[in-house]
């Protein structure tokens, strides 16, 4: 099969000298390269925020530890929370995607180049500023060091009066400027996806990761605004004397919750659809089938986004909201689980009657169905509101949405590293090296999330530096800990993979798994035109029309 | 092949293990002590009770779905993985099915209306149940990081340790507590006798809680208040109706006035120590600080984070960051004549 | 290209929307989130005010600059007629007029504030009212300010001509965003000064 790119077999670019290779990829404008930048920061945060867990998990091992004080762990889970999904999840996806939709609708760029990197690098600062805050000077208590108020922030906690000093504006400030590149990136993919599909590429028949995603951009818009909104306020608060939250001028600290969940919730709908999109794509290739009901998957994930901007009081249901309204959100909570769960049968039903290959993609995938379950239905024993009064703000709901976050998305992640790695590199990562990462992190994952339910259930609340012996929560917390030890070994051995395979790893060629999507039809890596004639498309999968001209997909649309 | 199923049974096994020992682990910790524990399966209200029963039936359904949905995924890939037999042979590509995603959306709706309505019902027979005329009602103020509770009607300030009275189902005397905060958001959970609720400043919130056994039932703040969030604890005495009598009148008695300790309530009266804190029939009126009138009534200090002896006492004024590093009382630097005297004094205040 | 057979004959005929007017709808709407936000909190703390001037007592409702803003939405719409249709001097003319008009609701907020603060003592750190109220009108003072810039950016361009025909796309895209802070002003106008007292 003959492939788009013109690259003269035998040519040979001249190395570069890295000072100009160096600046190459710092003034890049390129989305393949935009999105690899976006993944290595994204990897770099996750190193760090990794280490965050492991303080934290240190501390927690044992009642009345000492391992740090109480001031740095509460730094540590705020910024633990705050990289992991502001600087780790959030760019990794926009990385992915930033790479793959040109690649899958025969694009040659996104629709705004120069926008992508400003959105890119606007993220990648605010992380810096983050972090800067470490180091910003601690002098007078709360001056100037790491934020330590949680993720959300809460009013009036994060006030001027209980958070004198830097450290909140640290926080403030640096996901208000990642907030503003996400809200970028988002523009980028909305106009990419609606104005520059190749020739017969009518929207119902793009791939779904590029309808998926064109899903979650237009989530980012409306949902990423309103935290946007409340930092503001906040700030206006901290500096201009304003009264927002001010719950001693009359201002309401639940305004404050209601805004920020505003947020909150949709935003975890725009982590995990992106990992739904990668399932959508990595499961039917290795299944050898196409995707169950593609008209559905989509109308599923239409009908989540819209959903998911109805339940976010269902993180408020302690504080005191009437039976009405508590009841609202409860219905709302269950009713997205509905769409939710079609789309996990519906991959069922693609491995349904296929034919199976495990190879490491699909071995994360499948850990993946069964987590995401597990999670899902979790969060329909949190929907219920009564239960939640007892489990919200434990340690339940903390092993419920690093089951969502880890058991989903993160493993979702990885299966689209492995699929997806030997494109960039025109490498394949090593399998043997990918069984080990992957039997590793499953056993560290379950040993650590399984059982972290179970304090929850016996009263442990979240957030708390040391707790009391004698409530059943020790051995646990120790079983917990070593979990996590066994996941960050995990984690070594895919970066080692990563580096490993990439000087040393088997030649990709254009198409290793054998798929249908257009970025399979070049080169591994592609050019930097991407293709050397725009493609035409007839079908939902292109390549398996070409590969399969007897039978093609065309005839059954 | 061979190679194969033995590394599958070899990573069955070695997962096995690492569970059965994390079981063994867990069970081996010796639990509890003369109060309750905090464990939401053991209920002790009838708050609690509803909480707990609609779990289990909520899990119940979660667990049947668990069952079906994973059952379905472990066939799929037992049945349909590739085999050597059938290499370069795509199966039938089949597309979809409208009648199967009818199925498996109509069927997950009649389960979410089954779940509402469990739901809304204990929603609304915990949040919207009356006061009936014989409830305690106790106000609580969350503070960094200590718990103050006033009972109106008795005329009672006292700090940390709540005591209530038990509730008998044919006569209830349920307590309803009001729920208010002087400075940041903190919540109320003591998971064996209630959900928890918030409290939040200039949001005030009611909850109420009807114990049906005698004891002291455990909890702590849960809603993260800052640096101490972790040791702003909880102590709920569940008392039988002559406890909870005795224990109102001594409560509403004047601090004890001995006559021995008249150098240390000195030391408090001029160190600035009754700027936060109050003591009933002194001049120290400060309400930054827990009461201190019956402080010896109480078998904690610093909200649970210490026992109440007389070196944790000591140790406590003295240095509080000792005990809870991040708490809002400064030490005092007093000298250790003037420390040994205002110890002595505390330990008057019965 | 050896790529599928293509079932679509005239490539010619493969249309899509032009990317500038994606952008700016998509950004339309994320600005409107931010705005929601605002008005939300403008309204829940309609009434809150602990102490200090209420709406009622301070506020005079800014009939003239708010037709001097709402025609600048037509004055640009007649500006971006002119020059698809190549007028480049009346396009010009429109757009100088725009600018002058935005100019002149920028200068009415200033003066109202003015009056506000040093007559009536109301600042943002005031109250409840000063904060949502100098906020809202604020951010949209602030985006107002913003399309000047821009506007004024393009009447150079224009001035020294080099805004014709050709360029007709992107003045569309722009007065949309005009057009939008305006459509905020009707809002904003509705809550503050209409519903607000």
């Amino acid at each position: 099969m003959s492939s788009n790119a013109i690259t003269m077999p035998g040519a040979q670019i001249q190395a570069r000298p890295w000072v100009d290779e160096l600046h190459q990829w710092l003034t890049t404008v390129d989305h393949k390269r935009l999105g690899v930048l976006y993944i290595l920061s994204a990897l770099l945060f996750l190193a760090i925020g990794g280490v965050e867990a492991l303080i934290i998990r240190i501390q927690l091992m044992r009642s009345h530890n000492d391992f740090v004080s109480p001031e740095v762990f509460n730094r540590m889970f705020t910024m633990h929370g705050t990289t992991m999904i502001f600087f780790v999840a959030m760019p990794v996806l926009f990385g992915f995607a930033n790479y793959l939709i040109p690649l899958m609708i025969g694009a040659r760029d996104m629709a705004f180049p120069r926008l992508n990197a400003f959105s890119f690098w606007l993220s990648f600062l605010g992380g810096l500023l983050l972090y800067f805050s470490f180091f910003g000077g601690s002098g007078l208590y709360g001056a100037g060091n790491a934020p330590d108020v949680g993720w959300w922030a809460y009013a009036p906690l994060g006030s001027r009066a209980f958070s004198p000093g830097h450290s909140s504006d640290y926080w403030t400030l640096a996901l208000l400027v990642s907030g503003f590149g996400s809200i970028g990136t988002a523009i980028n993919i909305i106009a990419t996806v609606l104005c520059m599909r190749c020739p017969g590429m009518k929207i119902s028949r793009m791939p779904l990761l590029v309808w998926l995603n064109l899903v979650m951009a237009g989530m980012v818009l409306i949902a990423i605004t309103p935290l946007s909104a409340a930092q503001i306020m906040l700030l206006i608060d901290r500096y201009l004397g304003g009264h927002f939250f001010d719950t001693q001028a009359g201002g309401s600290a639940v305004l404050w919750m209601h805004f920020f969940w505003i947020f909150g919730h949709p935003e975890v709908y725009i982590l995990i659809i992106p990992s739904f999109a990668f399932m959508s794509e990595i499961i039917p290739v290795f299944s050898r089938k196409p995707i169950f009901g593609y008209p559905v998957m989509v109308g599923a994930t239409v009908c989540i986004a819209f959903v998911s901007m109805s339940v976010w009081a269902h993180h408020m249901f302690t504080i005191g909201m009437n039976s009405y309204a508590n009841s609202f959100f409860a219905i709302t909570t269950m009713a997205v689980g509905v769409p939710t769960g079609i789309k996990i049968f519906n991959w069922i039903g693609t491995m349904w009657g296929g034919r199976i290959l495990f190879k490491t993609p699909m071995l994360f995938s499948i850990a993946f169905l069964f987590q995401f379950l597990v999670a899902g239905l979790t969060g329909i024993i949190q929907s219920s509101a009564p239960v939640d009064w007892q489990l919200s703000l434990s340690y339940f709901v903390v092993a419920h949405f690093h089951y969502v976050i880890v058991g989903g998305i993160l493993f979702a992640l990885f299966a689209a590293f492995y699929y997806w790695y030997p494109k960039m590199t025109g490498r394949m990562l090593s399998e043997r090296l990918g069984k080990w990462h992957f039997w590793l992190f499953l056993i560290g994952f379950h040993l650590t999330f399984d059982v972290m339910h179970i304090p929850g259930v016996l009263g442990m609340p979240r957030r708390i530096y040391t707790y009391e012996p004698g409530r059943g929560w020790d051995n646990l917390n120790l079983i917990i800990t070593i979990g996590a030890f066994i996941q960050a070994i995990a984690i070594l051995v895919f970066l080692a993979n990563l580096v490993i395979s990439y000087l040393k790893g088997p030649r990709a060629g254009n198409d290793p798994w054998d798929a249908w999507t257009l970025e399979w039809s070049i080169s591994s890596p592609p050019p930097a035109y991407n293709f050397a004639t725009v493609p035409t498309v007839a079908s939902r999968r292109p390549l398996w029309d070409l590969k399969h001209p007897e039978d093609p997909d065309s005839r059954y649309e | 092949m061979l190679k194969k199923s033995s590394t599958v049974r070899f990573l069955t096994q070695t997962i096995l293990l690492l569970f059965w020992s994390a079981l063994a682990v867990w069970a081996s910790e010796p639990k509890g002590s003369s109060s309750h524990g905090t464990n939401i399966f053991a209920p002790a209200s009838t708050p609690a009770k509803s909480i707990a029963d609609l779990s289990v039936f909520v899990l119940v359904i979660t667990a049947l779905i668990f069952v079906v949905v994973v059952a379905l995924l472990v066939y799929s890939v037992v049945k349909f993985r590739a085999r050597a037999t059938d290499a370069g042979r795509e199966p039938a590509q089949v597309y979809g099915s409208t009648q199967i995603e009818l199925a498996w959306t109509i069927i997950p709706i009649l389960i979410v209306v089954v779940l509402f309505l469990a739901t809304a019902r204990v929603i609304h027979a915990i949040q919207d149940a009356p006061e009936p005329p014989g409830a305690v009602e106790v106000t609580v103020i969350g503070h960094q990081y200590w718990w103050e509770y006033r009972y109106p009607k008795l005329g009672i300030v006292t700090a940390n340790e709540l005591h209530i009275p038990v509730s008998d189902p044919s006569h209830p005397t349920p307590t309803f507590l009001r729920l208010l905060s002087a400075d940041t958001d903190h919540s109320f959970w003591v998971p064996e006798l209630g959900g928890k609720t918030d409290l939040i400043p200039n949001h005030p919130n009611r909850m109420w809680m009807d114990p049906q056994r005698s004891g002291v039932f455990l909890g702590q703040c849960a809603q993260y208040c800052g640096t101490q969030h972790a040791k702003m604890l909880l102590r709920v005495s569940v008392d039988g109706p002559e406890e909870f009598a005795a224990w109102v009148r001594a409560q509403q008695k004047p601090a004890a006035a001995d006559a021995g300790a008249i150098a240390g309530r000195r030391v408090f009266e001029t160190n600035a120590c009754m700027n936060c804190h109050a003591v009933a029939g002194t001049a120290g009126d400060g309400r930054f600080g827990p009461d201190l009138t019956h402080l010896m009534s109480r078998a904690t200090i610093a909200a649970g984070a210490a026992k109440n002896t007389h070196d944790n006492l000591r140790l406590w004024i003295q240095d509080p960051s000792a005990i809870k590093p991040g708490s809002l009382m400064p030490a005092m630097k007093l000298s250790d004549a003037d420390l040994d005297a205002v110890v002595s004094y505390m330990e008057t205040l019965r | 290209m050896s790529a599928v057979t293509t079932s679509f004959p005239n490539t010619a005929a493969w249309r899509l929307p032009s990317r500038g007017k994606v952008a700016m709808a998509s950004l339309i709407v994320a600005e409107s989130a931010i705005f929601t936000i605002f008005v939300v909190a403008y309204l829940f703390y309609l009434g809150k005010s602990l102490t200090g001037p209420t709406p009622r007592e301070v506020l005079e409702t800014p009939i003239f600059y708010t037709i001097c803003l709402l025609s600048s939405s037509l004055t640009i719409h007649f500006a971006a007629k002119c020059l698809a249709r190549g007028i480049e001097f009346a396009f010009l003319g429109f757009w100088l007029l725009t600018i002058a008009l935005g100019g002149l609701f920028l200068y009415g907020t200033a003066a109202e504030w003015h009056r506000l603060i040093y007559e009536h003592g109301l600042t943002i750190s005031t109250n409840l009212f000063g904060t949502t109220y100098y906020s809202l009108v604020g951010l949209h003072a602030f985006h107002v300010t913003a399309g000047l810039a821009m506007l004024v950016i393009v009447a150079v361009f224009g001035l020294s001509g080099r805004v014709g025909v050709k360029q007709s796309g992107h003045i569309e895209v722009l007065s949309m965003y005009w057009h939008f802070v305006d459509a905020v002003w009707v809002v904003v106008f509705t809550v503050v000064y209409v519903l607000g007292r």
